[in-house]
């Protein structure tokens, strides 16, 4: 349903003319489809706005990098924008071996926290920090129950009263933790909406009584609009420290979590990745940026290429495809940079939409950009910059050298000389109908 | 813990309607209908989850009414809004029938699915109580078998509304005990069975499989059940609800959806996509985590209820 961004953006661009600097005109037809891309992903239509307004700033006048299409340089600057806006330096529970830690968990209804109890458990103890359990959620039938099993699957202590009162749940907890010298105490709470007064005062009690020492925030990666709105109260009314967004094992692209840290300005701690109690990791925000836009990983792709492809030499490359000099040397060179890159088959599978339609099996043979390395490595220097030279006896030579034969050979430079028509046609204006075969 | 919204007619009649008095103070200051106004309908469609996509379309079938019925008034253009809307909720299906009616089969086989955390269990225990009420036998089978005393909660469920349950132990096969509990159900002669299954995210295979596998067993006992599949799905959830209902429909060919959670902010207007792309109706809301706080979706007062605010905001 949706493709990636900066394939949109390239379409765009190849209508415009001037391509070396992001312009005014170019960047607002842009903005729609970055506009799109983030509303796709649920980040708040608000905070899209004020997103929007920055980015052009940004993006005015920025030239575009040699290796890098305008729509990619776009996407770059968009990427980098959310990484900010998303980076809080990282966060770090401060936990002791000698003392307790208390942390609570609050949020809406499903999502996720009596799982996400169990895996900060599971997280912090293998760390050497003895932590416990508390089953605060005496609302939702056989909740108490299910911690009670995640608890001894992982086998950490649980505490879980008869009580219809939390405060008298927490009290418990806290003198059963200084009893068996525990250092994290994590308080499972019921799921509660933001709206409901009588809910919200619950919590807040609670929060009072125990004076935990974090607060986390968790929150459902799908969740849609009302993110903004639902952190926002949570925030209000009881000044959560971090943000744990579950369910990020499925495909929703995430924009709760620009909107949340938008309103609350609190980092995102950690994400949870699955239904496995070690399936909780430290949240990455260029990973949820990529996410947010929906690019697979075309951003390493992005950045391979700037490493792999000298700025210069790429000028310079560029000027003789344009003067139609492109020789068999420059060919061989650009191979080169591609394999820097990686294997071929990963990086074909790093182009996002195009995973997909890759059959299953698909395993390209590598070996194809060896042989074709090496057959223009099997001709001498001219040959290379004039292959109108290459005759019946020149290219038996090349097929003896290189161990291909003379059809592969022929093959080769039949496949070249269509490139080079190719690249005529683009300097001068005319868009092929089609890419030629390439020769691998 | 009483969920404060009882009705969502009765929630539209308490809050104020802003969305009329914004749309009418626009048009005074311009004397017209024209592109900001658009814009901030637009903006209150996104805001909905309503989604860009059905939220351009909308708007331009609006544009279409207004030029061509030539609408200058505030209400006019609401109504006009909320007419294309419910049209979207309606079509194919003019006459919505009673989910609790008559069945003509029996067992009738209900089959619940869905992502994490969207309220199947909750929304199976209403269900089975509503059935209860009027005096259908009722059997609930346990097909989570997976999460964590996800059976203790059905076993409640089940307690409070007077159902029968079937269930086997953490980590069983859940084919198997939906073979079992399909079974007991025929020679028992229950009037309905509801099938509570383990949430999953929709983009993982085996899972599916698993789910698909579910179908087949029941098939192989009654070939025509189930004769009702529902998607469960969150209201709080944005754009990614079409995944999910594009997904499940490929695997079990949904009959309806449950939008649950529809008590707190969230308008659900992701609904209107699905309806649109897939054809699938919503067949019950949740509005409170009360046994008798699921009803049956009424399109126009949904949508009504898409354009008041509550005092929060």
């Amino acid at each position: 349903m949706f493709n990636s961004l900066s394939e949109r953006l390239d379409k765009i661009f190849k209508n415009i003319r001037g391509k070396g600097f992001l312009t005014e005109q170019n960047i607002k037809d842009t903005m729609r489809e970055i506009r799109l891309a983030l509303l796709e992903a649920d980040v708040n239509f608000r905070i899209v706005k004020n997103f929007i307004i920055e980015v052009e700033k940004r993006c005015l006048g920025v030239e575009v990098q040699k290796s890098l299409t305008p729509g990619q340089q776009l996407v770059k600057i968009v990427h980098e924008q959310l990484i900010s806006l998303m980076d809080t330096g990282g966060f770090e529970l401060k936990v002791y071996d000698n003392k307790l830690t208390t942390i609570m968990l609050v949020g809406l209804q499903g999502s996720g926290k009596t799982t996400a109890c169990a895996k900060l458990g599971s997280f912090y103890r293998k760390k050497k920090i003895k932590p416990m359990l508390v089953a605060c959620d005496v609302y939702r039938p056989a909740a108490i129950h299910q911690l009670q099993v995640l608890g001894k699957q992982l086998d950490i202590p649980v505490v879980a009263t008869e009580d219809k009162d939390v405060i008298k749940i927490a009290a418990t907890a806290l003198k059963e933790a200084e009893k068996d010298f525990t250092n994290l105490l994590i308080f499972d709470t019921a799921g509660r909406l933001h709206i409901d007064e009588v809910m919200m005062d619950e919590v807040a009690k609670l929060k009072a009584f125990i004076k935990p020492d974090y607060i986390f925030f968790v929150a459902d990666a799908m969740t849609g609009q009302a993110a903004v709105t639902v952190a926002q109260e949570f925030y209000n009314k009881l000044a959560f420290d971090a943000v744990i967004l579950t369910k990020l094992d499925g495909d929703a692209r995430g924009g709760a979590a620009l909107s949340i840290k938008a309103v609350t300005d609190r980092p995102i701690a950690f994400v949870g990745l699955g239904e496995k109690t070690s399936d909780l990791e430290v949240f990455y925000p260029d990973r949820m940026a990529s996410r947010i836009l929906g690019m697979g990983d075309v951003l390493s792709l992005i950045e391979k290429a700037e490493e792999a492809f000298d700025e210069k030499e790429a000028e310079k490359l560029t000027r003789k495809m344009m003067k139609n000099q492109f020789t068999l040397n420059d060919f061989l060179n650009q191979l080169q940079s591609i394999k820097k890159m990686g294997p071929l088959d990963s990086i074909l599978k790093m182009i996002p939409g195009l995973a997909p339609k890759l059959p299953k099996d698909f395993n390209l043979d590598n070996n194809a950009l060896i042989h074709v390395e090496a057959i223009i490595q099997s001709m001498t220097n001219k040959e290379r910059e004039k292959p109108e030279i290459l005759n019946g006896s020149r290219r038996l030579r090349i097929s003896r050298g290189c161990g291909r034969s003379v059809t592969e050979v022929n093959r080769l430079l039949r496949q070249f000389e269509d490139m080079k028509k190719m690249m005529k046609k683009m300097s001068s204006g005319q868009m092929p109908k089609g890419m030629p075969n390439m020769p691998f | 813990m009483l969920s404060f919204v009882r009705n969502l007619r009765e929630k539209i009649a308490k809050t104020k309607n802003s969305f009329v008095g914004k749309l009418a103070e626009t048009i005074r200051l311009r004397g017209k209908v024209d592109e900001e106004l658009m814009e901030e309908l637009e903006d209150i469609l996104l805001k909905t989850d309503t989604g860009v996509e059905m939220t351009t379309l909308i708007i331009d079938k609006l544009r279409d009414e207004i030029k061509v019925k030539k609408l200058t008034e505030a209400e006019a253009v609401q109504d006009t809004l909320q007419n294309i809307m419910s049209d979207i909720l309606l079509t194919d299906y003019a006459e919505t029938e009673d989910f609790y009616s008559e069945k003509a089969s029996k067992p009738y086989v209900i089959f619940f699915l869905g992502v994490n955390g969207v309220g199947k269990t909750t929304t199976i225990g209403k269900v089975a109580s509503r059935f209860r009420q009027s005096g259908k036998s009722v059997l609930i089978i346990a097909g989570d078998t997976f999460r964590a005393a996800a059976i203790e909660q059905l076993e409640i469920w089940a307690d409070r509304a007077g159902a029968s349950i079937i269930k086997s132990q953490q980590g069983a096969d859940p084919s198997s005990v939906v073979f079992d509990g399909v079974q007991s159900a025929l020679k028992k002669g229950y009037d309905i069975v509801l099938i509570d299954t383990a949430g999953r995210q929709h983009n993982k295979a085996n899972l599916m499989q698993e789910l698909s596998k579910m179908i087949r067993t029941i098939k192989k006992v009654i070939p025509a059940a189930p004769h009702e599949t529902l998607l469960v799905l969150d209201a709080t959830t944005g754009q990614n609800a079409v995944s999910q209902a594009k997904t499940f429909h490929e695997i079990a060919n949904l009959t309806g959806l449950v939008l649950s959670k529809l008590d707190g902010t969230s308008k659900g207007g992701i609904i209107l996509n699905i309806r649109h792309s897939l054809g699938i109706p919503v067949k019950l809301i949740g509005i409170g985590e009360q046994i008798e706080d699921l009803q049956s979706f009424d399109p126009v007062s949904f949508v009504e209820a898409m354009f008041t605010t509550e005092q929060t905001e």
